[in-house]
């Protein structure tokens, strides 16, 4: 029996998921292909975005995707812990931001 | 600074044992396709040498570096390097090749002490893009070598130098403590005699190899971001930069053995084949010469020990139209010639 969750092996199979489903499939990697492509972002800030959004997803496929593909557009580790930070710091502005919410119902419910 | 596989008497300095480490495992056992069978697949195989462009000459090993991905093995402890007697024997053949490019390469060709004799016989023969493979440090590394800009000027010499990255990190990881600040002061060296400026003659290239166990990023950016960096922190200027993929050879396959690397290392090569890339991969080509005279496919081929497929074997019974046509020795390294948009020492080929 499979003993964990994810297998990084798993990741090269990725473009299997056409098998069963041909039509959405391709129009996903289509679709996938032309995000990354050089645009009013070069393909070196599009590669740190989905490094910083990996990270937030906590997808450890593209996390070792994008940190492969960082290091071969040549991306400096220091470049990639600072967009992670962007990542982490919009998790965290996002919960606390919420904190506005409990306040409001606080002071909504006491005397 | 580290020692050459050779002087550390490492297993792999070896080529009979590279050749194994590459032949058996993920190879033998089916999970990975032999480079043969690949190329098989697209009737590519046998791969045959083409009409000669390059001629690549090895004027030794001995470099002033131990950079921890050279496929020579280089290193100042290494003591082969060429013979006034061989360049000599060089020098015939330059003078009656079909050849295109001389490519001078080590080590660190300006370490061999006939080496400026030998640039200036061989610039007389007027081959049209005449290379010289400078590491750079060796600019700042003596003295001696203080005026080399210079000298590369007076011989109308193409200059591509090594350069791993545009910052400090990630240069001197790759290449030792000290090595991207002798580097810089080169590069502004070069320039300073014309070397590399936007409209000049004088050319001067740079070589990105990644600094570990992945493959080169898309040469035309990684071209525009080296540019955009070099000018705005050191006001550098160059005019190509040629991305190499690290053959899994020597210290570059030891490295990848040691961190564990190896076998995700041949599947991403294996991976990014690209059938295109097959039918301009230097080999076919380009003819390389050793220190000691002997033929080789390839620098690849030469580090080795997989000798050209020809009755004609050494610089003293040189003959290009025997050359033409032979078979080239291929072995699963070669993945690293033809993954992505292909690899060669003139960078990308599709």
């Amino acid at each position: 029996m499979q003993k964990t969750y994810y297998d990084p092996a798993d990741l090269k199979k990725f473009g299997k998921i056409t098998e069963w489903n041909e039509e959405l499939g391709t129009k996903f990697f289509d679709y996938y292909g032309k995000v990354f492509e050089e645009g009013k972002l070069s393909a070196r800030e599009k590669s740190l975005i989905a490094l910083a959004v990996a990270h937030t997803e906590q997808c450890p496929y593209c996390i070792d995707a994008y940190t492969q593909d960082g290091l071969q557009r040549g991306i400096t580790k220091e470049e990639m812990m600072e967009a992670l930070h962007v990542g982490a710091a919009i998790k965290a502005g996002a919960t606390l931001v919420h904190g506005v919410q409990m306040m409001n119902k606080v002071n909504k419910l006491e005397m | 600074m580290i020692k050459s596989l050779h002087k550390r008497k490492s297993d792999l300095a070896n080529s009979n044992r590279q050749l194994e480490i590459l032949s058996n495992g993920i190879f033998q056992n089916g999970d990975l396709p032999k480079f043969k069978d690949k190329i098989a697949e697209t009737g590519q195989f046998p791969l045959k040498a083409k009409k000669l462009e390059i001629l690549q000459i090895n004027v030794g090993y001995m470099c002033n570096q131990v950079c921890e991905h050279c496929h020579v093995d280089a290193g100042p402890d290494r003591k082969e390097i060429m013979t006034r007697e061989t360049m000599k024997q060089c020098l015939e053949v330059i003078k009656n090749t079909g050849a295109h490019t001389l490519d001078l390469t080590g080590g660190a060709p300006e370490m061999n002490p006939d080496f400026r004799w030998f640039v200036d016989e061989a610039s007389k023969a007027g081959i049209k893009d005449f290379i010289v493979r400078s590491n750079l440090t060796i600019i700042r590394a003596n003295k001696k070598y203080y005026d080399l800009p210079e000298f590369f000027k007076q011989h109308n010499v193409h200059v591509i130098s090594s350069m791993p990255h545009w910052t400090k990190g990630k240069t001197d990881k790759q290449r030792g403590d000290g090595v991207f600040d002798k580097s810089i002061q080169a590069l502004k060296d070069l320039n300073a005699v014309g070397y590399g400026i936007p409209d000049s003659d004088l050319r001067l290239d740079l070589v990105y190899n990644p600094s570990g166990a992945f493959l080169p990023g898309n040469q035309a950016s990684m071209e525009k971001d080296f540019k955009k960096a070099l000018k705005e922190d050191f006001d550098i200027h160059f005019h190509n930069l040629f991305a190499i993929t690290n053959l899994p050879i020597a210290r570059f396959l030891d490295y990848l053995i040691a961190s564990e690397n190896y076998e995700d290392y041949m599947y991403s090569l294996v991976e990014a084949y690209n059938p295109a890339a097959v039918k301009n991969v230097m080999c076919t080509n380009t003819l390389s010469i050793s220190w000691d005279g002997y033929l080789y496919d390839c620098d690849f081929n030469q580090m080795l020990n997989l000798p050209v497929n020809s009755n004609v074997k050494h610089i003293s019974e040189y003959n290009e139209e025997l050359l033409d046509g032979r078979t080239i020795t291929i072995s699963q390294h070669c993945y690293g010639c033809t993954a992505g948009a292909g690899s060669s020492c003139q960078g990308s080929v599709t």
